[in-house]
């Protein structure tokens, strides 16, 4: 098993991880503190351990409404974009047709728009459509950059599956839909795991789309986060503990499909 | 002998839903944005057909240029320090067990913070007076200072985005390390592979796919980095820090003249259609050529 | 080529035994077959003979020299997996070579040893192609090639290497495997859960089930005297018909039934009488060695009939010769030639 890794990694994992944690500490860090004590001196530890920065969020509806909204649009722009890109992404691996190299490309040029200008057309599109301010809207925005990514990486997972499952399924007389559910999905369940979680993450800290797209029944948390900035200065400690939530579904979802991700694919069992 | 893929243009129904909803979503925006590029828009009611004259300007500026060249020196950094980094992580991740699923979730972390966030994070994690990493550095004699030396400025930005983007490497990585079959190192072992053999011939073909998607990903989304670097830095100190996006919404949307944002905006976009273009063959190249071996 | 030898080998995978304790040796230039139902750890004792696993117990020789604690590459051993595996990225010339080139080899006899293995496996056309395109027959081929360009490699294994091959080039595949077996006077061990593939491939056949090896020989052996009950179900088709008996000497239906084995069995335990449907004869009368029994089908499949009889609640079947005469459904006497049939004591064959 040695020939898969190399020496000393163990020590640059761990020295990885204590950066990535640094910061993330922090915020924490910040999180159960005062403002005054967080603008005030260099401490290692919190002080004192003070949650009141989070009973405020909770105890207040326009934070956890936020927090909910985010949720709902997320949701429906993962499992959009995994739905309809699982097809596509087994059309660009297996076959070719018309136009599939132009086609593959012009995907992915649509990550590639830069926001701040985008941002009014989006707003006069969806004004007209009468969906602003609503989950749908956010989620069909986000899938201009979440389908493309999607079936890009679905893709290379199908590709690495030997193209002979495919033939020996048809020939055990399976129809394409049967194939496709019952032996194509999970074999690249991996290949799953890891796309709905991009899908989520890029959605979930997305900020200028979500934020022009809504106004109040569907304003994203990272939106009402942006209140915290006032008159009266900064709120650290408030957003700090925003921040904190905001990570947690992310990690849930994490914690869920890192099965799917570190199972990988097993070959010999087809 | 070679298979190619089989000609099937039903496939064409398989790409349809991608389709129409990537073109509902893309389509439209950008035929609004090109009509604003050619356009002198008085007033929401009233406006002048300019023709050209709106790419002329974009083009001729200098503050354009200085900022695309910080731009793609800020890119290249992100490639060259994020790509190797995230390959070497995902090949020291634990691949089973309770420690894989706790690295998993721990290095997905940065990934899961909102933008904006994570320009607040290092905004005070990285002052010298109350954050960790401006303390500690301050303590190790370094004179730091983010917020007023360009040079530490512009670092802390590349060490923020390596912070927050690596992992999407390292987990890409991962996720196709963990896709190659058993039987590829089992041969490999049999044939008495070295791990760097393993790792030429084995990891790095298998992983190529993967590795373009991460590329072009972090090239994209470097080049588009707004949020995190306007709160941080806001674009200074000067303008040390200020890449193309900020610089178009500060010169543009700033002063809410939609003719020339929506020019920049193309130009730009055009910028990043070109380098991905290039970088996307450029692999695809690199790739078959290799494939196609040396030969006795 | 060596003689492999393996002595109190056992293997467990966490607390379950994968392989129970054996002690086997597989002879210098045999083409064996490892046949069994899937999960009955032969892919398990194939990976303990390369090396890719170390047993949990035992120890491996080859030619009487020690090389459990050694690695696969330092066993000069040869493996073919189920899938192909080549080197995608390199031609199939640098494919053959890189074994070569990790033992440090000379580039100049490192071209000659790969273009002798490539006419041997007529590959010679396909040299300067890249590996990754071609057909999973010629994949398989270079798969085989990479074990085979090492000198005096010890044995060739194969891991079901013809799953993904189309049929028609499978017999052409098997073949040349056979001439190669004798061109070269290979150490073959051949992994397999096809009957046919491993009869039709291999002088010896070792058959497991359940993490055991229940009986090695050759295919007529396992095909005439199962040493366990197991043997006669799994080969032939329909495999053996085993009719539950009662005590010394054995009885059926009360009829008693003479045996080619000549051993008491332990008293108490389950004792049946095992005989092929090729042997089991359909009499009118009764007689030495006819049990009354109760014919329900006779199925014409051209040569043979197909007969399906009923003895007590038991259904076994015969298949006879067109020769003999056509069999009436209704009652008859099974006849079970003394010489063709053996007393099975708790699934083993008694002596």
């Amino acid at each position: 098993m040695s020939a898969r890794s190399f020496p000393g990694r163990r020590i640059l994992l761990v020295l990885y991880l204590l950066f990535a944690l640094a910061p993330i500490y922090w915020l924490v860090h910040m999180s159960l503190r005062s403002n005054e004590a967080i603008t005030g001196a260099f401490a290692w530890f919190p002080e004192s351990l003070s949650l009141a920065n989070y009973v405020g969020i909770l105890t207040d509806p326009s934070w956890y409404d936020g927090y909910i909204n985010s949720i709902i649009y997320v949701t429906i722009n993962t499992v959009l974009s995994v739905a309809i890109a699982l097809p596509a992404a087994y059309a660009f691996s297996r076959y070719s047709f018309l136009g599939d190299k132009h086609l593959f490309f012009w995907l992915l040029t649509n990550r590639m728009t830069p926001p701040a200008v985008f941002l009014l057309p989006f707003f006069q599109l969806y004004t007209a459509l009468g969906l602003i301010d609503t989950h749908i809207a956010v989620a069909l925005a986000h899938m201009v950059f979440n389908v493309p990514l999607a079936v890009w990486i679905l893709e290379g997972f199908i590709s690495g599956v030997p193209r002979e499952i495919d033939e020996t399924a048809y020939i055990d007389g399976y129809s394409f839909p049967r194939f496709f559910v019952r032996i194509l999905l999970p074999l690249i369940k991996a290949g799953i795991g890891v796309t709905a979680f991009f899908c989520f993450m890029f959605s979930w800290v997305e900020l200028l789309l979500a934020r022009t797209l809504t106004s109040v029944d569907a304003k994203p948390i990272a939106a009402t986060m942006t209140r915290t900035v006032s008159a009266a200065g900064m709120d650290w400690g408030t957003l700090a503990a925003a921040g904190v939530l905001t990570i947690v579904p992310g990690a849930l979802v994490i914690y869920f499909v890192r099965r799917y991700i570190a199972k990988g694919f097993a070959m010999g069992r087809v | 002998m070679s298979v190619a893929k089989p000609v099937n243009q039903r496939a064409w129904w398989l790409v349809l839903p991608v389709l129409v909803s990537v073109a509902f979503s893309a389509l439209i925006p950008l035929m609004t944005v090109v009509n604003y590029s050619v356009q002198d828009i008085l007033s929401p009611s009233q406006s002048v057909f300019v023709g050209w004259e709106w790419y002329k300007e974009v083009l001729r500026d200098p503050e354009l240029h200085s900022a695309l060249v910080r731009q793609l020196i800020f890119s290249a950094a992100v490639l060259a320090i994020q790509i190797p980094l995230g390959i070497a992580l995902a090949l020291s991740m634990p691949r089973e067990g309770w420690r894989s699923s706790l690295v998993l979730v721990l290095l997905a972390m940065p990934l899961l913070v909102p933008w904006n966030v994570v320009g607040t994070i290092w905004q005070i994690f990285a002052r010298a007076d109350i954050g960790l990493l401006g303390y500690v550095l301050t303590q190790m004699g370094f004179d730091y200072n983010y917020a007023q030396d360009p040079w530490d400025a512009w670092i802390t930005v590349l060490v923020m985005d390596v912070w927050h983007w690596t992992p999407l490497v390292a987990l890409l990585a991962f996720a196709g390390l963990r896709a190659i079959p058993e039987a590829y190192y089992q041969a490999a072992r049999i044939d008495g592979a070295s791990r760097w053999a393993v790792f030429r011939h084995v990891q790095l073909p298998k992983l190529r796919s993967v590795l373009m998607i991460a590329v072009l990903l972090r090239l994209m989304d470097s080049f588009m980095i707004y949020t995190e670097p306007f709160v941080l830095t806001g674009g200074g100190p000067g303008t040390a820090t200020t890449f193309l996006s900020q610089y178009l919404t500060q010169k543009a949307v700033g002063q809410f003249d939609l003719g020339p944002a929506a020019a920049f905006s193309l130009v730009y976009f055009l910028i990043i259609l070109l380098l991905c273009f290039v970088l996307y063959n450029f692999m695809k190249n690199v790739g078959a050529d290799e494939q196609q071996g040396r030969s006795a | 080529m060596a003689r492999i030898e393996l002595i109190d080998v056992a293997h467990a995978y966490g607390q379950s035994w994968a392989l129970k304790q054996m002690t086997l040796s597989w002879s210098d230039g045999g083409a064996y077959a490892l046949l069994g139902p899937s999960g009955c750890g032969k892919t398990t004792l194939l990976n303990i003979i390369s090396g890719l696993i170390a047993p949990t117990q035992g120890k491996i020789l080859f030619d009487g020299r020690d090389v459990t604690a050694l690695e696969p590459q330092q066993r000069n051993i040869a493996q073919v997996f189920q899938f192909p595996v080549v080197y995608d990225t390199m031609s199939v010339y640098d494919n053959l070579a890189f074994p070569l080139r990790n033992r440090g080899w000379k580039e100049g006899e490192v071209r000659k040893r790969v273009h002798e293995i490539a006419e041997i496996l007529e590959l010679q056309s396909d040299l300067p192609r890249r590996a990754h395109g071609l057909a999973a027959d010629v994949k398989q081929k270079i798969s085989l090639g990479r074990g085979l360009v090492r000198p005096d490699v010890a044995a060739v294994l194969f891991d079901e290497p013809l799953t993904v091959i189309d049929p028609h080039v499978k017999w052409l595949l098997r073949r040349q495997l056979k001439q190669l077996h004798q061109q070269l006077n290979l150490s073959l061990i051949y992994v397999t859960h096809d009957q046919t593939e491993a009869l039709t491939f291999a002088d010896r056949v070792v058959v497991m089930t359940q993490g055991e090896v229940v009986q090695v020989g050759t295919p007529e052996a396992l095909f005439e005297s199962p040493a366990h009950r197991f043997v006669g179900h799994f080969i032939g088709s329909p495999g053996m018909n085993f009719i539950a008996c009662d005590g010394a000497p054995p009885r059926i239906e009360g009829v008693p039934i003479s045996t080619s084995s000549t051993q008491q069995p332990e008293p108490g335990a389950t004792l049946a009488i095992g005989i092929r449907p090729e042997y089991l004869q359909v009499h009118s009368l009764p007689g030495p060695n006819r049990v009354p029994a109760i014919v329900t089908s006779a199925q014409d499949q051209g040569t043979q009939w197909m007969v399906q009889l009923q003895i007590g609640k038991r259904t076994v079947w015969s298949k006879i010769r067109h020769t003999s005469e056509p069999v009436g459904i209704g009652p008859a006497f099974a006849y079970m030639p003394p010489d063709k049939c053996a007393l099975y004591a708790d699934d083993r064959r008694v002596a």
